[in-house]
Parts: structure tokens; C-alpha cells; sequence
């Protein structure tokens, strides 16, 4: 009972996020392609994102910071970092980089700065949300359902029982093994 | 989901097919190569674009498709599709966040048989063997076309597979074989008619390549036209249609280092000739040898000789990674004055020839490279005076990067015609511009050089050889060094060009000698040696001697060489017999 609350509030989490627009159909794929031979993959990909791309924001942050501003060199950054959140598909992330490659090409620095702000927003959110999201899975496994991966190290300190997670999406497994 | 992804378990196509995905972003790449184990692909994975094309190199057949981002920082995209497509043939596949139909356009102009979109899903990715068996399919028709025999053979050979379903999977067997065949016709010429009928898929390879781009400079890059080339490459299985559409792609490709260089150039303004850098490289002979890998902007920049050299380029470029060693990539700074050709080395990595790196000087090192690389290679004899000039400023910038200078042992040889030579020097210099920081400001002086220089430089060479003697190391940084000295002082044409040989040889020598990577002795010595009397510079290369084994003395060095320019060294070696060993001489 106590792991199908918990399931199911994962379930819930994921839905929300997806109806509210935080994460797309990517992320449906990147689950898909979790398996036994890489329990932790979704985990491991948002990690490997979010270290990335806190580098680009820094350097986009160091080039508007110039003066004059380098736009050719931001649109260049900027569309870098667009690929990258929509790997694991950061919807909303990405909503905001169009927006500032936008302001980036029309040479609108003040456009710039302000859409900059709702990027790195938008992108602290999100990791927020999905750290909530791997612990949720992270405590529904401590529950009690039995451990399926092996150990990984992740980057994220929350996300250190997400192993457990794959057992998400083969559900009728995950059933089973919740009884 | 997951099960139909695992489904294709058995052995039949497209299972098995080998994909390079090649991606500055980890994420990205993390998750393609995923995606493509699921479609049970073999996946290898790069991060930068100059990697996968050493690892295409490497192993020719090794794969069967490319998979490559548009945006990467070491080089574009198209770039890397140009590439591919005229030395390996391979299907590519280009995928960006952005869609913009002139992106995609472009793509599809460069060659790319696909354009995906970011985010890419699972079944877009599904379905790329499909590019791989069109382009199989179509080398069969082309031989149907031909010959009906051998068409049949393939096709039935394609069919057996097929039924077995075998043939994707044993894509090596197959396309090995296809290849096979297609040698096995060439070199029995079976089809009959084959020097003019015979319409077999053609496989560009590296000799074929550089034949074309001999064949091309030959006729001279305006004039050039696809009957004309095929005459004088002299290769019987070659039809007119296959070098017309391999013109086609090679002019795509010039026109994009055009624009390169043009950027490049800016420096020193050398636009020589229209040329991309390929034609410089091409000239020299350095085909292969010269893969100065660096990038195409290097290439460009060996527009210098657009005079000739202009098939050459091509070599140098597509050779990028078969430089080995001679490969002088010459890793200029890019300003470096010899803008004209030198450019490359930024990107070039300096594997190729541990001249490029040496030479640094951009300009000066593909020079260098060149001449050194190439071990006699150089025909420049033609080009080289206007491209020495240009030289010779990059020779200056030595600064630049000479750190490598990987002992040049071939270039000795280069002996290169005084022209050649004056090359050489200037990349001497520039590789001592490495350690002299290129105090040396050698001017275009070699616009003079006479093939007399020549004739002086081989002495030299021998004279260089002593200083590998002696202390490989600074020799040759010494000999950079010297190189640009000479270069420099030599600026009286004459002096230059066979200081400029000199040095160049000394550059190569020291590369040669000087494993350590300081050459700058190295050009020294050979200024030295064998200019006799005109090369002021030459005297450079002797002083330089005395220090090489001191690797301070490369920055010193240019102090001291502009002394000698200054001080009217009336080159203190008549001698070409020069010992490079004095080095105490002149130091002027």
C-alpha cells in the first residue's frame, strides 16, 4: 500500500509535469529507453545536462556582462544550450532560449538579459521539480520495493535510490513486486 | 516500448549496421548512442569532429553511415560532411535544434542525405539504414548500367544477402565485397570498355584524390574542366562523369575554404591566389605529406600559391590525418604573416605533422610544412616566389607555435627549389618564430629567391645535418629561430631565398633533429650552411648553433638576429660548407 502511494505519486508528479509543459514527450522516450542494462538512464542524462549546461549559462552570463555585447557569440551559445534541454526535453527551457535567440538576432540586449533571467528561471525550476520527481521514486524503492539496479553514482545526491525507478515503467513488474 | 525496440534481434538489416555519431554535446550523445543500441545498431561515439574523421580514416570501411551535429566548435558541420563525402562516401546525417529551411538546404547542398530535427526520436533513428541501402542500391544500378554482368552479379550477390538477410549485417562482407568487385573490375579491366563505359561506383581514395587535384592544378583551376582532368589523370577505369561530379563536390569545397581564407587572409592579405588552400598544398606535392590538417582556413591560406599549388591543397586538406609527421599543419597562430598559406595550424591538430605544430606560424608552417613534410615533394619551384613573400611574413609570427616542431627529417629533402625553399625558410621561422617569438619580421623578401638557392641549399643540407648533431632539440628551435632570422635579414631576395631554404631546411632539419620541439636551431643551420655568402640570414643559423643547445637561446636569438639583420651580416658564411657548427659565427 504504502509503495503503491508512493507509485502512484510519481505517477502523479510525472503527469502534472507533463500536462503543465515542464517536460515533453522526450522525456517519455528517455524512460523508454531505461532498462535493465541502464537502470539509472534518465537520471544519469539530466545529471550529464545539468552539469553542461550550468557552464553554458555562466558563459552566456560572462558574454552579456561585455560590453559591447558579442550577439553572433550568444546566439552561437544560446543555441547550444536550446539542443541540449531539449535532450532530455525541457519544454519550457527551451520556449525561453527561442525566445532569447530571438532578442539575440533582432540585437536587443534588454530583450536579451530579461529572457536570460527567465532561462536560468526556468531552469532552476525544473531541476528542482526532477530532483523532487528521482526522490519521490528515490523513497517509494526505500519503501520496500526491491532493489533492481545495481548502484550508480550520480551526481545528484537526491537521486541516490533512483535506481529503483526503472522499475516505473514496467508496471505490471513494478505490481509485483509492490504486493 | 521497450520490446519493440529490442526486437530486431536476429541478424537480418538492418541489425548490425555501424553508426558514427558525432556531437559536441555529451547529453546529446549519451542518449543517441542509447537510442541506437536499442535499434541494435553498432555505435561509436565523438565528441569532436576531428576525431571521427581519424576514425574514419583509420579504418575505411569501418562504418557504414554518419550521424553529425551541425554546430560543433573544433569545425562546422558541412564541413565535416564535405569531407566525408569526398574521401570516404559514406551516407551522413545532419541533425540541429535549428530547422530554418536554409539550414536544412544547405545541408542538403553539402551532401547530407537527411536532416534531422533535435529532439530526435526513436524511430526517426529507426529508419536510417535506408540511406545506406540507397546508396548501395545505386552503386549496383550504376554498374547495371554498364554492365550487365556485373550488375547482375551484384545484384544477385545483393539478393542472396537479402534473403539471408544477411546483408546488413555482414555489412563489411558486403560493401567489402561490392568494393572488391569493384577493384577486382579495375584491375582487369573486364568490363570491357572500361577506360571510357565503365560506370562503377568510384571510390575516391586518397591517391585518386590527389591525382585529381594534380590534374586540376595542372590544367589550372580556371580552366579546368572535367574531360581535361580525366585526360591527364590517366587512369583508365575513370570516366568523365565520375570526375565531373567529383569536380562538382571540390569546388563546393574550394569556394567554402575560399571564404575561409579570404577571413584569414585579412592578416596578411595574401589572397594569393583564389585558390584555397589547397592549391598551395597541392602543388607542393604534399599530398598526404602535407595534410596540414589544420583546418581548412589553414588551407586557405596556402592559397599563396594559388599559383600551383592548387591541387595540391586538396591533399593537403583531405590528408589531414596521412600527414604523418611531414604534416605541416602549421599551426598559425593564424595571423601569421604568411597569411598566405600558413593559416591553418588552428585548427589542424598537430598530430598530423608535428611540423604544424612547429611551424606554427600558420602561414610559415604550412610552408614549412610543406617543404618539410614533403620531403621533395615540392614542385613549387613555380609558385614559391610570390608565395615566399608571402612567407615570409608569417615567418615572423615563428612565435606563433612552433613548440612542435617534430623533427622534419623529410625535409631536409626538402631541398625544394629555392622557392621551395624560401617556404621552408619561412616556415622555418616560423618555427623558431616559436621560440624566437618572432622577433623576426621576415618580409616577402624571398620574392627573389633564385633556384640558385637551390642549389645552396643543398649544401646545406648537409650542413643541417650536423646540427642534428648536435643538439636536436634547440637545434631546431634555433634553426626556427634561425630560419626567421635569416628569413628576415635575409630580406634581400636573394639572401632570403636561399636563407629561406636554408632555413627551411635547418627547420626541418632541427624538426627532425629536434624531437624535443625546439627547432629553432634547426633553420639556422641551414641558412648557414649554404649561403654562401648572400644569405645574411644564413648567418643567423650559425649563431643559433651556439645556443641551440641552450633553450633560452631561442628567444635570444631574435634579438640577436635582428642585430644581424641590422648589422649588415654580409653573411659570414661564403662557404656554403658552412659549418653548422660554428655556431658561434655570426651572430651578427
Amino acid at each position: 500500500m504504502d509503495k503503491n502511494r508512493h507509485l502512484q505519486r510519481q505517477l502523479d508528479m510525472k503527469r502534472s509535469l507533463l500536462d503543465q509543459g515542464y517536460l515533453d514527450e522526450q522525456f517519455i522516450q528517455l524512460e523508454e529507453l531505461q532498462d535493465d542494462d541502464n537502470p539509472d538512464f534518465v537520471e544519469e542524462t539530466v545529471t550529464t545536462f545539468y552539469n553542461n549546461s550550468a557552464r553554458f549559462l555562466q558563459n552566456i552570463e560572462h558574454t552579456l556582462g561585455d560590453c559591447p555585447i558579442d550577439f553572433p557569440k550568444l546566439d552561437n551559445y544560446m543555441h547550444h544550450f536550446k539542443g541540449s534541454s531539449s535532450s532530455i526535453g525541457a519544454t519550457r527551457v527551451k520556449n525561453e532560449c527561442t525566445r532569447f535567440i530571438e532578442y539575440c538576432q533582432a540585437a536587443n540586449a534588454q530583450g536579451c538579459v530579461r529572457t536570460f533571467l527567465q532561462v536560468k528561471q526556468e531552469h532552476a525550476i525544473l531541476k528542482a521539480k526532477l530532483e523532487t520527481y528521482f526522490q519521490m521514486a528515490k523513497s517509494r524503492i526505500a519503501a520496500g520495493a526491491p532493489s533492481l539496479c545495481r548502484s550508480k553514482n550520480t551526481s545528484f545526491a537526491e537521486f541516490a535510490s533512483y535506481r529503483k525507478y526503472k522499475l516505473f515503467r514496467k508496471s505490471d513488474i513494478v505490481y509485483r513486486y509492490l504486493k | 516500448m521497450e520490446s519493440g525496440f529490442s526486437s530486431p534481434r536476429n541478424d537480418s538489416f538492418p541489425a548490425g549496421l555501424r553508426v558514427l555519431v558525432v556531437d559536441d554535446d555529451p547529453t546529446w550523445l549519451k542518449i543517441l548512442e542509447k537510442m541506437l543500441k536499442k535499434c541494435s545498431y553498432e555505435v561509436t561515439t565523438c565528441g569532436l569532429a576531428r576525431d571521427a574523421l581519424n576514425l574514419l580514416r583509420e579504418k575505411k570501411d569501418g562504418y557504414d553511415i554518419v550521424i553529425s551535429d551541425v554546430n560543433m566548435p573544433d569545425m562546422d558541420g558541412f564541413k565535416l560532411l564535405e569531407h566525408v563525402g569526398l574521401e570516404m562516401d559514406l551516407p551522413v546525417i545532419m541533425m540541429s535544434v535549428d530547422g530554418e529551411t536554409s539550414r536544412v538546404m544547405k545541408g542538403v547542398q553539402h551532401g547530407a542525405c537527411d536532416y534531422l530535427l533535435k529532439p530526435i526520436r526513436m524511430k526517426e533513428l529507426r529508419n536510417i539504414w535506408q540511406h545506406v541501402f540507397r546508396k548501395k542500391i545505386h552503386e549496383i544500378r550504376d554498374i547495371e548500367s554498364h554492365d550487365s554482368f556485373e550488375g547482375i552479379q551484384i545484384s544477385r550477390n545483393l539478393s542472396d544477402l537479402s534473403d539471408d538477410g544477411h546483408m546488413f549485417g555482414r555489412e563489411d562482407l558486403s560493401s567489402g565485397k561490392k568494393r572488391k568487385d569493384f577493384e577486382n573490375k579495375h584491375d582487369d579491366r573486364d568490363f570491357g570498355d572500361n577506360s571510357s563505359t565503365k560506370k562503377h561506383r568510384v571510390v575516391w581514395s586518397v591517391d585518386l584524390h590527389q591525382k585529381f587535384v594534380k590534374a586540376v592544378n595542372q590544367i589550372g583551376f580556371d580552366k579546368v574542366g572535367p574531360k581535361k582532368i580525366l585526360d591527364l589523370m590517366n587512369v583508365p577505369w575513370l570516366t568523365r562523369e565520375n570526375v565531373a561530379s567529383h569536380l562538382q563536390k571540390y569546388r563546393l569545397y574550394l569556394s567554402r575554404l575560399q571564404k575561409e581564407s579570404d577571413l584569414k587572409a585579412s592578416f596578411g592579405g595574401f589572397k594569393h591566389s583564389d585558390l584555397p588552400l589547397k592549391d598551395p598544398a597541392g602543388s607542393f606535392g604534399l599530398q598526404s605529406s602535407i595534410n596540414t590538417n589544420q583546418d581548412d582556413g589553414a588551407k586557405g591560406r596556402y592559397q599563396f600559391s594559388g599559383n600551383n599549388l592548387f591541387g595540391q591543397a586538396v591533399d593537403i586538406k583531405n590528408h589531414e590525418g596521412d600527414l604523418k609527421g611531414i604534416v605541416s599543419e602549421p599551426r598559425p597562430d593564424n595571423k601569421t604573416s604568411l597569411t598566405p598559406d600558413v593559416p591553418d595550424p588552428q585548427e589542424t591538430s598537430s598530430t598530423q605533422m608535428s611540423f604544424d605544430h612547429s611551424f606554427a606560424l600558420g602561414s610559415e608552417v604550412k610552408y614549412a610544412a610543406f617543404d618539410c613534410s614533403i620531403p621533395a615533394q615540392y614542385s613549387w619551384s613555380e609558385t614559391p616566389e610570390i608565395n615566399f613573400k608571402q612567407e615570409n611574413k608569417p615567418v615572423l609570427q615563428l612565435e606563433d607555435g612552433f613548440s612542435q616542431l617534430p623533427p622534419h627529417a623529410p625535409q631536409h629533402h626538402i631541398q625544394i627549389d629555392p622557392l621551395h625553399s624560401v617556404q621552408s625558410i619561412t616556415s622555418g621561422l616560423s618555427l623558431t618564430g616559436r621560440n624566437t617569438s618572432g622577433a623576426i619580421k621576415v618580409e616577402p623578401l624571398y620574392a627573389e629567391y633564385k633556384s640558385a638557392h637551390v642549389s645552396h641549399a643543398s649544401p646545406k643540407e648537409s650542413a643541417i645535418d650536423m646540427l642534428p648533431v648536435q643538439s636536436k632539440s634547440h637545434i631546431i628551435d634555433n634553426h626556427s629561430f634561425e630560419a626567421n632570422s635569416t628569413a628576415i635579414s635575409s630580406m634581400k631576395p636573394q639572401g632570403f631565398s636561399l636563407s629561406c631554404i636554408t632555413d627551411f631546411e635547418s627547420c626541418h632539419r632541427n624538426l627532425i633533429s629536434a624531437s624535443d620541439s625546439t627547432f629553432a636551431p634547426f633553420n639556422e643551420e641551414l641558412t648557414v650552411c649554404w649561403l654562401p655568402g648572400d644569405f645574411h640570414s644564413k648567418n643567423f643559423g650559425l649563431p643559433n648553433f651556439t645556443d641551440y643547445n641552450d633553450p633560452g637561446f631561442i628567444s635570444e636569438i631574435p634579438a640577436h638576429l635582428y642585430d644581424a639583420l641590422t648589422a649588415d651580416y654580409e653573411c659570414p658564411f661564403d662557404q656554403t660548407e658552412y659549418t653548422l657548427v660554428d655556431q658561434g659565427l655570426f651572430i651578427a
